[in-house]
Order: C-alpha cells, then structure tokens, then sequence
C-alpha cells in the first residue's frame, strides 16, 4: 500500500514536471518564428529582402561581390545572400524539396544545379513563371539547350542560367616540378593528349613518389568519372544515365561504361590518393597537395581556390584536359512559387543572370559565365585568374565551351548519379573487388532511380 | 495537488464541502467544485498528451498512412497498399541494414552493460576520492555526440588516426576502418560505449544504493564472500534497474544514427560503399531524403518499430530470468 502510494505521487510529479517542461518549450519556442518572418508583416513600409539560397565548395557561386553592388543600388530591395552548403545532391536539393512540399521556408532565389533540373522540370506547381515578369526576353542570352532546360514540362519558362562548366585539368606545380614533370600550363597539356597519355604521365609521377606518404597523381575517383562521362556522353547521343525518354540506360549507353572503365584503370594502377570528393579529406588534400591533378570545369576553380587558401596562391596551374571537350556542371536560379516576392525576386535573378552578374560571379569564383554577351565580354575574355599563377582563364573556358553540348540529364539523374559514384569509391577504397565493381555500380544505379 | 490526486475514492465527499463550503454555500457551486475536484487533475495532466498527441500518435499514424503509398517527396502519390512492405521484407539492402544495426548493438551493448555493472560495484566501495570517480564516469555523457563522433572517427582516420599509429607500432598495416563492417562495427561500438557506459554505471550505482545493508551484514554474519554477495545480492536486487538500462539501451541501440553518419564523413545516408556500417535509422532517411521515396522509408520505420519490440520482448525474457523467481 504504502510503496504503491508513494508510486503514485513520483508518477505526479514526474507528469507534473513533464508538463511544465513541455510549457516551458512552448514558450520558448514561439519568439522564433515571429524574429524568422521578415517577409509579410513590413512589405508596406520597410524595404523589401530577398533571400538567395545557393550550394557549392570553396567561393560557390561567387555572388558576395554582385549582391553587395545590388543593395548599394537599390536600397528598396535588399538581397540577403547565402551559400547553404557544400553539397548538394544530399543536403541542399532534399532539404529544397521538403521546404517547396511544406508550402514555406525556401527562398526567394534558389539555385538548382543541373542534375536536379529534370526533377524540376517535373514540378511546374512548385516554381514561379519568369515569363510573366518578362524575362522571356531573355532567350538570345544564352545558348539554346541552357535555355531550354530552364522551360518546365507545362512549357513554361522558371529558370534562367548562371555558369557553365566546360573543362580543364587542375595540377600541382610544386609536385610536378618535384616529380620531373613539365610545370608550364601548355607543355603540360601538351604532355597528355588523351587519356593514355594521362595515365603515363601518372604512372611517371607515381614512379617518382613511391613512399607511402607521398601524394598521388589523382585525387580519387568521382572527378575523373564525371569529366570522362562529360566527353564521352555527347559521342553517345547526348545522354548519361537516362535517354531522353527517362528511361534508364546506366547500363546500355557505352560513355557511363567508358567513364567506368577509365576510373578503374587509374584506381587500378595504383594513382589516386582514394579520396571520394567533396569531403573534408579532400579538402585537406587539395590544401596539403594530397594529390597533383584533379578534372576542372570552370567552377572547380572556385573550389579549389576556396579550399586551398590563400597561402597556397600560384601552387594550382589549370592545363587542357585530355580527351578534348565536354560539360560538367552548371546551375540555374529559380523562384519558388511560395516566394510573397515574386516581382521583386525576378529583377534580382534577371541582375544575377545578367551580363553583369555572370561577370562578377566569373570574376569571383570563376564560374564560366553561361550568358553569350557575358563569354564575349574582354571582362571575361581577358580575365586571368590570379590563384591559377594569372592563368588566361577567361580564353581557356572560352575555348573549353564554343561547341559544347550540355548533356540530357533524366528525372532522377542526381539519385542514380549519387549511388552509382558511391560504387565507385568503394571500389577505389578497396572495399569492392575490381571484377564486381560493374555489376554493383549498374545495381546501385538501377535501384536508385526505382 | 499531489494530494487530491491520492485521495482515495471514499473520501472524496469530504473534500469539497469542506473546502468550498464557506466560499461558495449555493447548489451550483458544490456543482462546479466538484466538476474542479473531478476535472482539474486532467486538465493539469493535459497539456503532455495533447503534445504527445501533436508530436507523437500522429506523426505515427500519419506513417502508417503514407507507407501505403507510392509517395514521392514533393511529387506524385498513389495508394498501393501494402506493396511497400512485401518489397522491403525482399529488399537485400534492408536486411543489411538490419544485420548491421543488431550487430553493432550486440557488440557495443553487452561489454558496456557489463563494464557498467562492475563499475558501478567498484564505485559503491568505500574508496578514496569517491566523487570524483562518480563524477567522472558521468563526464562523457555531456559531450555532444556529433563531437564524441568526430573526435572517434579522425582516431580511427586512415593517414593520420591515432589508432592506425597505435597498431603500426606492431607492426600491423594502416586499417581502413570504414572499409569492411567488422572494423566499422567496432569503430560505432566504441564511440557507443565511451559515451554510455558512465550513464548506466551511475544509474546502477544509483540502485546498488538503495539495497539494504543489512542484507550485506547477515551475509557476511553466514560467511558469505564478496563475490557471492555480490551475485547473490547485489545483482537480483538490480533487477528492476537492469531491466530499465536494458530497454534504454535497446531503443538507443536500435535507432543508432549519428554515430555512423558522422563516421562516414558525408550525408549520404550511405553506410559505405557497399552499406558496411549502414543502420536502419540511415537507411530510412537515405530512402526518403535522398531517393526521396518517402512511402518505402515509412514503411521500414514501421518494421524498425516492430524490430524494436520483438527486440525488447527478447531481451525482457533474458533479464526476468536474473536472480531466478521473485
């Protein structure tokens, strides 16, 4: 009797300071959302932000520049810019799904990379129509698969363009130099041709750091497979993972088996330093020199400026890539139906996807400007990057982009495109055996896109 | 309040007339009073399981709801009923997951509750600087597990951890610890167990306390040793606590998460290459935020509930057996 009692009243007090925990939850909580909502209540009177959510490494999409002359311009609309994260296949385009599913949170402007454009393209009912703000007009801007992939499936236009990849080969000076490699950025080009004679400047480097602490020649698998898959896919009829038809074809279309079979051969010789990209380790690499080479479009620049640091300035040269042209990469802006600012939101996309917004963003984080007035501009033309040892960046990309065909990239291109290159680490780390490599890479690229 | 709660059932009567009597000598007063009496307790008892409501039995329910569907994050949904659960109980990778999580349960759980036991037993001793023993066995549990994780994981860091240097000292190759699940497992475990194993120790101790010491004394009086008492006395007295630290662990074991994720060093939900180390708690939020399948992934977080109870049925029947009847 006496301990069931005493049962009781702890049972009291255990649900008595259960609630006053829970209120005291409640009334902590409710501040917030009040101090989060700059939107509605202070349109009248206030001047109106914009928010702009991006993705991307090191300087991403280099906008601080163009937004800080923006506000300075237009004291009425106020752009609040943010680069949310690294990575973007598994942070920044679920956590912008779910905000666009809830009806709320996702920003004025939110960048979208291209791998996640046919997802978008899907869902009209998410994305507010440029056409109505007149950026129609827009369309002799760029070039026409840019363009077009910014047209939904209801034919409507939400997106605009910001870079474009092309292609190019990062390097180490310091370690090519040490290795008895040619350092000037055209001998070096002229040192791989193609892809064979990559492997035997790799095996060259190698040779000449043996140790087990010494760098690598390559940085690990995922870069070099997206820039072989970059050139091989517009040979195979434009197309990666899915034809234009969304059907899977990870296993039909000869470049994913190409761009396969490329990275296994290095893997297999022994010449990357098995890190998977966009990790802190290859981050650390890329400052510490980890590796002396890693596959380059425009904006990797960026990345590696921005993970390098400024004490490693000059250490970074940018050569040709061998094997010729091809894309990897790319974004767009696009406006979220749920924006309240809708206008004011598309005169600062239509600024950021301008000539001069591309301009500065090139300038900044050396994200190859999409926009053909921009590529014609001397300011890009003639810009040389300073990081790169004042590389002719701006003539490098140029050259890197004339004929360049973006790839189709299917519905769920990111999904497979994440899991397929999962199997590739691994088998680069050794945990997957080379002989079944292949069929667990066409497995994981099935079940992904089921 | 507490003792209006209490009040056994005969007594009520009393209660009002005397209370609210003189305030209030009108009918629809001694209404209204013992509508209070009747009706306060549940009103200060509400506000938890109107929350528990919110934030508990619906987001349950609505699960269930939308298992039964093909249901895309942001896109398209269509009810297939139970298509997503015969799929998942075929699903190799969901197995995996399984395997996965039990084994790290199993090999993290057991050494630490045993550990936790023997600790506990040491500290309830009369040795020197008791308190500062206590307290610091306690000290992991205030670190973040993020942090417990990242600290673990550059340990186990191939170039550079600590651990890799450590085994090198023999003689023994640089380890790629994510590489192969046993190394992985071992790795989770231990991050596990250094943060949990000060918790249970004080929760054990915490009953060790409350048995009687005359229990002890007369023991001793019959020329029991030590150990004896120690498995005689000490450990069936436990029983309620070993069986609460035992539940505790389960849950906590089977919905393993950030330990793991931070192990693999990005959000990818992936456990690996081949899904060494991936948990079911991964693996439903690989399949709804990263395939975006959200009907699949609440369809495993069914099966992991259910999981989690067959998971507590075994090992409820394994601690009602400790120190035999009672």
């Amino acid at each position: 009797m006496l301990n069931t009692k005493r049962q009781g009243k702890l049972a009291a007090v255990a649900v008595m300071a259960a609630t006053a925990l829970a209120i005291t939850s409640c009334g902590s909580s409710e501040p917030t959302p009040a101090a989060g909502g700059d939107g509605a209540s202070s349109a009248a009177a206030a001047p109106v932000t914009i928010t702009v959510h991006t993705f991307g490494g090191g300087e991403n999409f280099g906008y601080d520049e163009a937004v800080k002359k923006w506000n300075a311009e237009h004291p009425n609309i106020q752009v609040k810019y943010q680069n949310l994260t690294d990575r973007f296949e598994d942070v920044f385009l679920p956590q912008l799904l779910q905000k666009l599913q809830a009806g709320s949170g996702a920003a004025d402007i939110v960048g979208i990379d291209e791998g996640a454009m046919g997802l978008m393209k899907a869902r009209p009912q998410f994305f507010a129509d440029l056409g109505q703000f007149g950026l129609e007009n827009r369309k002799a801007d760029f070039p026409a698969a840019k363009w077009e992939n910014g047209v939904n499936k209801d034919g409507k236009l939400f997106a605009l363009g910001t870079d474009i990849g092309g292609m190019t080969m990062c390097y180490r000076k310091d370690l090519f130099e040490k290795a008895g490699l040619p350092t000037e950025r055209e001998e070096v080009g002229k040192l791989w041709p193609d892809w064979a004679a990559f492997m035997e400047a790799g095996k060259k480097f190698q040779a000449a750091n043996p140790g087990k602490g010494d760098p690598k020649f390559l940085d690990g698998p995922n870069t070099l497979y997206n820039v072989v898959l970059s050139q091989e896919g517009p040979k195979n009829g434009n197309i990666a993972y899915f034809d234009t038809n969304n059907q899977l074809v990870i296993d039909k279309n000869p470049a994913v088996k190409t761009a396969f079979d490329t990275v296994k051969s290095f893997s297999e010789a022994g010449l990357t330093a098995k890190l998977a990209s966009f990790t802190p380790e290859w981050n650390a690499a890329i400052k510490k020199g980890g590796f002396a080479t890693m596959g380059c479009p425009a904006w990797m620049l960026g990345v590696v400026s921005g993970a390098a640091g400024d004490e490693n300035k000059g250490k970074w040269d940018v050569a040709s890539v061998p094997g010729g042209a091809g894309n990897w990469g790319g974004s767009y802006l696009a406006i979220p139906a749920q924006s309240k600012h809708q206008k004011e939101a598309a005169e600062v996309l239509n600024y950021l996807t301008g000539k001069e917004g591309h301009i500065a963003a090139f300038k900044e984080a050396a994200a190859f400007p999409s926009s053909l007035p921009a590529q014609q501009d001397p300011a890009v033309a003639d810009l040389k990057n300073e990081f790169f040892n004042d590389a002719p960046t701006g003539q490098i990309f140029g050259a890197s982009v004339k004929d360049l065909l973006p790839l189709f990239l299917g519905e769920k291109h990111a999904q497979v495109k994440t899991a397929a290159e999962k199997v590739l680490e691994g088998m680069d780390k050794g945990s997957i055996p080379y002989a079944e490599a292949w069929t667990k890479f066409v497995e994981a690229g099935t079940k992904a896109a089921g | 309040m507490t003792l209006n709660v209490d009040t056994p059932a005969p007594a009520r009567r009393e209660g009002p007339r005397r209370s609210s009597g003189p305030r209030n000598p009108g009918r629809g007063g001694r209404g209204l009073a013992r509508f209070d009496l009747r009706a306060t307790p549940y009103f200060l008892v509400s506000p938890y399981f109107l929350l528990f409501a919110v934030f508990g039995l619906f987001p349950l329910g609505y699960t269930a709801w939308v298992s039964l569907h093909d249901w895309e994050l942001a896109g398209d949904k269509t009810f297939t009923g139970l298509d997503n659960y015969t799929e998942l109980i075929a699903d190799g990778a969901f197995w995996n997951a399984v395997l996965n999580t039990v084994g790290i349960f199993v090999i993290a759980t057991i050494p630490q509750l045993v550990l936790a036991l023997m600790l506990a037993n040491a500290l309830n001793k009369r040795i020197r600087g008791r308190l500062f023993f206590r307290l610091g066995i306690l000290l992991p549990l205030v670190t973040s597990v993020v942090a417990v994780a990242v600290v673990f994981t550059q340990l186990y860091g191939r170039d550079y951890g600590m651990i890799n240097w450590f085994l090198s000292l023999f003689g023994v190759e640089a380890i790629e610890w994510q590489n192969q699940s046993w190394s992985a497992w071992i790795a989770i475990a231990t991050m596990i167990d250094w943060r949990w194993t000060g918790y249970n120790a004080i929760i054990l101790l915490a009953a060790m306390q409350t048995i009687p010491k005359d229990l002890y004394e007369a023991a001793s009086l019959d020329g029991a040793s030590a150990r004896r008492q120690f498995w005689q006395i000490t450990v069936p007295m436990l029983r309620p606590t070993l069986i609460f630290v035992v539940f505790v662990s389960t849950i906590g074991g089977l919905t393993l998460f950030a330990e793991p994720v931070m192990f693999e060093g990005n959000p990818t939900m992936a456990g690996g290459a081949t899904g060494q180390y991936q948990t079911v708690a991964m693996f439903i939020v690989k399949e709804a935020f990263r395939d975006f399948d959200m009907g699949y992934a609440s369809a495993a977080a069914w099966l992991l509930f259910a999981l989690i109870l067959i998971g507590i049925l075994i090992n409820y029947s394994f601690t009602r057996r400790i120190g035999g009847k009672k």
